[in-house]
């Protein structure tokens, strides 16, 4: 196998966050029934998650789950060992009616943290990303400006976003352009 | 003269002067000025030229309603027109030109408007320039285009110098106005713990209230000011935001608003304006309320100015407009003019109080100053050219007889106050017709409505027509506890602050001065400054049939300026209501709409501009492309190299040469962005033979099929091959511009339709990185990289044959390999992972150099499918082609029950065999139609045009076939096959060609199926 490279292969910037692109991750979306049985043993094998509630993330030691729709999860996982989690997760899965693919390679992941965080986003994302309403552990699926993303905040204050691989370049500039040192809102 | 008092000036700093300029002139203000006290501090009081009558225009307000003063402000890549000078605040440095006039402002040619104004009454344009009809195109429309228009557009060669940005904010109340009942209402609302959002549009809270005067609890409404805003910014749940207007409110409490963060520091780093895109639970509309002018001739002479604003002058920015004032009024709010310009040791030589009796207590006061009151009197006309020099006084209940000169260098007007209703309106909140104030107010029992039915704005203080202290503040209490109560908030008393004022005797509405001025005062007599239109204008519009408010408006033009109609919009429906004999509620308002006042663009625009005016979407191997000439095409939203041009070719030259080394050694195409739509569930055949046209659920695993979809009306609306990849999945190739059109398509047939069937689609586009190794040479290059690398995939005929798919590894890559072909040549399209491509695409290039490899772009890809008569959505298709017109019979099942378009296709216009048909077009001499053409026939239509009998679809010049080869859509094109028809080019020529089958090359398909 050649090495494979993320879209922007480490990009970042400094403002009023720290925009990072977050390199390759293990990616799987899993379309199926998220009420089985039979797939919540699945996930829990393939992540070491459970099941996220509607809007949230469920983290384990070595990935997670986001909860993307009603029969949608996107499950994150070690980036070298994706294919073979995808096999077990077939195997496990079989006889159920679902659909799992691997699109680790679909996406782009940043990282965005610092005092300026949620007043980077809250520019570009028509998204309540004050205190009180966004909190750590929440998944939301949204529009970033001009293209689809979606993101997650963790205990320690920062965004994980995911879009598009093809968009890395745009998401990035655009990350980096909300976070200009000089433009702090001033509310969050 | 205007000129800076000794003292006053509550706004100023006078130790720190600002220098500015003026039209080139260099001027001195203070630091806390406005661009309009400083020029008045400076006598600059004639600001600029009016629209039409180009007649001298001085400042008439004190804030976002002025009409006149606009200028064109900075330079070079930071000039804007049209700039407010009342809402500019100075900075050193400012520069500033006044706009509207040829050769100058103090001097300008198209002033003789003024005296043609007999000849330019309303509806001026429609009358004149509807004959002789050439005449507009070639004479009006350039005439008018040159005077019209008030500011000049910026150079469009240069780009604006900052930066824009918009931030979503959400609130359960949003206050708009930070004046005293705006900064109460906030106050009650966070009492109840509500999140609240209070947005004053210039940089001092309080509004009004200073300058006007009275006791909030005893105390000056400046110490209350101060003390409750430092209450609420002690409070957590209150956000406070100054130089940022409430511009919109729209639909479910949507709220925009205008945050000027650099206006008054130009260049200073960091966005210039903020857009604020706000969701709110309720909204208070604190906006205050704006003076109205009185109508009298001579109203728009420099040196006329509303009371309020003459007041706000001397108090906050300590400038005096003149020396000598003459004052009229309709009711008792004016007279605190009187007393602030006598305190500040300005000459009132007079108040003119229209009413019989005049006022009360203020009255009382301004004699006890010595000022004289005459009741009953009135101006009839204001003379003095580019300043006032004369007020010629009059009986109010006349025509305007008996004059008495009267000399002064200025006249503060009030024609009463009406409550700013822009944001209670916008989104549908009514207006009831207050006879006592003779002004429209919001209507508490009709506000605008929210998805539940309920309303969600409220009018608080003046702005709710309440134009007293006292039941301002008890107002905008109620107002903020209501809204929070609506935002679900449990009530928390608060006490409404006690506002004292001296009590002030009925207003009395003058809707013209003196009541019954004849027509020479009238047609002198302004109502809307901004777009010229006088008492006069309105008055036959009436009498011309206009009955409407909303016709006259546009046929006079009332209004229709920058500051749409906020000083006329009262005036000019009372005069014509008067005129039409009917009540003022009758005649009603104009619609108001979003933004208050005019926002920039820049703000709308927010971050998209520059790198991310869009996004563009690139292919793992998109740097490579554009290190390697490729001259770059648009398809969607992503760019994909539309040929890789070499130093010293030209792009034709550079297609020509791809086409060539294709179809003879070995060419690689970038094909990353088709779409791949992964469909997979026990009932995915069933749902791909709805989707397609043709049978997918019969596939053998491990085979291709080519495929058409149909929308239901039976339209092509795709194409693309699939692949069985195995029981119960399948692999859809989408076209580059369908992937997320119909990944959307299938979904919307899975959740609304055939929710019941066990499907389920995934869009795997962008995983997969897709080069399409094409020609004589494919295999061996492939065969190479085996070797090489010990990639296991045997890609011989045998064991991948045409139409088949493959798994395994090529070179060192995972890949998926599909013997398809879109050229005619042998070819092979291989995905890898999108992190890989980069580096497949590169040992391809390297392991193909001895075979002759060149990456080739999307020009090249077309003319080879063409060639090959294959068709293109997009090309061939326009949305309304169906696969029948395009001879694809073949690929519409007549084994299914359905298809989507199956029913469609019954219809007796898709049956009809008259619909035209897909053939091949060949010049008779070689060359190349335009794209586009139409191929005429026999006789005329009915427009005297040459009759249609057919268009180009796709045309291009072969480099194989060394000729101009194209498709086209021909009526009853299959039966006239050797025929040869004409297409007309826009370049006077007209082309020749035959009809022929549309399969140019190879037409047995032997190169492809080696």
């Amino acid at each position: 196998m050649s090495d494979p490279v993320s879209a922007l292969q480490g990009a970042q910037f400094s403002g009023i966050a720290s925009v990072e692109e977050g390199g390759l991750a293990g990616m799987i979306t899993l379309r199926g029934d998220l009420g089985s049985k039979v797939m919540q043993a699945a996930v829990k094998e393939a992540t070491g998650a459970d099941i996220p509630a509607t809007n949230q993330v469920s983290l384990s030691a070595d990935g997670g789950t986001a909860w993307m729709s009603p029969d949608e999860l996107l499950l994150m996982v070690s980036y070298t060992e994706v294919e073979e989690i995808l096999a077990a997760l077939n195997k496990s899965l079989a006889g159920e009616h679902a659909l799992a693919v691997n699109v680790s390679d679909a996406r782009a992941v940043f990282r965005v943290s610092g005092d300026g965080a949620r007043e980077t986003l809250a520019k570009i994302c028509p998204v309540d990303l004050s205190a009180e309403a966004f909190v750590p552990g929440q998944f939301r699926r949204t529009r970033m400006a001009q293209v689809a993303a979606a993101f997650w905040l963790d205990e320690s204050g920062a965004f994980t976003i995911v879009c598009f691989r093809s968009v890395a370049d745009y998401v990035f500039n655009l990350l980096s352009n909300a976070a200009h040192p000089q433009s702090a809102v001033g509310v969050y | 003269m205007s000129t800076r008092l000794a003292n006053q000036g509550r706004l100023i700093d006078r130790s720190k002067p600002i220098e500015f300029t003026f039209n080139g002139n260099r001027m001195t203000g203070y630091e806390g000025d406005t661009l309009a006290s400083a020029l008045l501090a400076n006598d600059q009081m004639m600001v600029g030229r009016s629209f039409k009558y180009h007649r001298p225009r001085g400042l008439v307000a004190s804030g976002a309603e002025e009409p006149n003063a606009l200028v064109g402000l900075g330079n070079g890549d930071r000039f804007e027109p049209n700039q407010r000078v009342t809402t500019t605040e100075l900075f050193a440095g400012l520069s500033a030109q006044s706009q509207n006039h040829w050769p100058s402002l103090e001097f300008d040619v198209g002033a003789i408007n003024t005296h043609l104004s007999r000849f330019l009454p309303a509806g001026f344009y429609y009358k004149m320039f509807m004959y002789p009809k050439a005449f507009w195109k070639h004479v009006y429309e350039p005439i008018i285009r040159h005077s019209a228009g008030l500011g000049k557009a910026p150079d469009k060669e240069l780009k604006d110098a900052d930066q824009y940005e918009h931030f979503y904010f959400f609130a359960d109340v949003v206050v708009v106005g930070g004046g005293v009942a705006g900064l109460q209402a906030a106050k009650a609302a966070a009492a109840t713990g509500a999140k609240v959002l209070l947005m004053e549009q210039t940089n001092t809270w309080g509004g009004r209230a200073p300058v006007d005067g009275g006791t909030i609890d005893g105390d000056t409404p400046e110490a209350w000011v101060e003390k409750t805003l430092a209450e609420l910014e002690a409070m957590d749940n209150v956000t406070l935001r100054s130089r940022c207007m409430g511009s919109g409110v729209y639909d479910h409490g949507y709220v925009l608003g205008y945050e000027r963060l650099t206006d008054h520091t130009p260049g200073a780093a960091g966005p210039r304006h903020r857009l604020w895109r706000i969701r709110a639970k309720q909204i208070v509309t604190a906006t205050g309320a704006i003076e109205r002018p009185l109508s009298f001739a001579g109203n728009d002479v420099p040196g006329v100015m509303l009371a309020g604003a003459m007041r706000d002058y001397v108090a906050n920015w300590g400038v005096t407009p003149g020396k000598r004032v003459v004052i009229a009024t309709n009711n008792d709010d004016a007279y605190r003019t009187a007393i602030t310009l006598h305190n500040a040791g300005v000459e009132v030589v007079r108040v003119l109080d229209a009413r019989a009796s005049g006022g009360g207590a203020l009255m009382e006061e301004v004699r006890q100053l010595g000022i004289r009151v005459d009741p009953g009197r009135a101006i009839a006309k204001v003379t003095g050219g580019k300043r006032v020099a004369k007020v010629a006084v009059c009986a109010q209940n006349g025509e305007g007889g008996a004059q008495e000169d009267v000399v002064a260098d200025a006249v503060a007007m009030s024609g009463g106050w009406s409550p700013v209703v822009h944001l209670w309106s916008h989104c549908g909140g009514k207006l009831i017709w207050d006879d006592a104030q003779a002004h429209f107010r919001p209507d508490a029992s009709r506000p605008p409505l929210g998805d539940d039915g309920a309303g969600f704005v409220v009018a608080a203080g003046s702005a709710n027509g309440t134009l007293d202290l006292e039941n301002t503040l008890t107002d905008a209490t109620a107002a903020g506890a209501a809204a929070a109560k609506a935002a679900g908030f449990a009530k928390k008393a608060v006490k409404a602050p006690v506002g004292s004022v001296q009590a002030e005797q009925p207003m009395a509405p003058v809707w013209l001065m003196p009541a019954k001025a004849d027509i020479k005062l009238r047609m002198k007599t302004w109502l809307d400054y901004q777009n010229d239109v006088k008492v006069s204008d309105v008055q036959l519009a009436a009498r011309e049939g206009y009955e409407s408010v909303e016709h006259t408006k546009r046929y006079t033009t009332l209004g229709m300026a920058t500051d749409q109609g906020k000083l006329s919009n009262i005036n000019g429906l009372a005069v014509l209501a008067d005129t039409l004999g009917s009540e003022i509620p009758q005649v009603g308002t104009t619609t108001f709409r979003p933004p208050y006042t005019p926002i920039s663009m820049g703000a709308i625009g927010g971050e998209a501009r520059g790198e991310i005016f869009q996004p563009i979407r690139k292919t793992p191997m998109h740097d490579w492309h554009d290190a390697n000439g490729a001259d770059w095409e648009p398809v969607g939203q992503w760019r994909r190299a539309y040929a890789f041009v070499r130093s010293s070719e030209s792009v034709e030259d550079a297609v020509a040469r791809e086409v060539k080394n294709t179809r003879e050694n070995l060419g690689l195409l970038d094909a990353s962005t088709l779409g791949k739509l992964v469909v997979k569930g026990p009932d995915a055949g069933k749902f791909l033979d709805m989707m397609y046209t043709n049978m997918m659920s019969n596939l053998k695993v491990g085979k291709c099929r080519y495929g058409l979809m149909c929308s239901e009306n039976g339209f092509l609306i795709d194409d693309g091959v699939v692949a069985r990849i195995d029981d119960d999945t399948w692999l859809c190739h989408t076209t580059t511009g369908g992937a997320e059109r119909i990944h959307g398509h299938m979904e919307e047939w899975l959740q609304t339709e055939w929710w019941d069937w066990k499907v389920y689609v995934a869009n795997v586009t962008e995983q997969l990185a897709q080069v399409a190794v094409v020609g004589p040479n494919a295999r061996k290059v492939l065969e190479k990289l085996n070797a090489q690398a010990g990639g296991g995939m045997d890609v011989s005929k045998e064991a991948l044959a045409f139409m088949e798919w493959k798994d395994g590894k090529i070179g060192e890559f995972d890949a998926r390999a599909y013997r398809i072909s879109f050229s005619g040549e042998l070819s092979y399209e291989i995905a890898v992972p999108a992190s890989q491509g980069m580096a497949f695409w590169q040992a391809l290039l390297e392991a193909g150099k001895e075979f002759g490899v060149m990456p080739y772009g999307t020009e090249c890809l077309h003319i080879m499918r063409a060639e090959k008569g294959f068709i293109m959505i997009g090309d061939e298709t326009d949305g309304t082609v169906i696969p029948q017109d395009l001879g694809l019979h073949w690929a519409l099942s007549k084994k299914k029950e359905d298809y989507l378009g199956k029913r469609a296709h019954l219809r007796s216009h898709m049956a009809d065999p008259d619909r035209w048909q897909l053939v091949g077009l060949e010049t008779v001499d070689g060359s190349v139609i335009p794209d586009g053409a139409y191929a005429v026939g026999e006789g005329l239509n009915a427009n005297g045009q040459r009759n249609v009998v057919g268009r180009v679809t796709s045309t291009y010049h072969s480099p194989t076939l060394n000729k101009g080869i194209a498709m086209g859509l021909v009526h009853n094109g299959q039966k006239r096959m050797g025929e040869v028809i004409e297409f007309p080019g826009t370049d006077d020529k007209t082309y020749k060609a035959k009809i022929v089958d549309q399969v140019f090359y190879d037409k047995e398909g032997e190169k492809q199926n080696v």
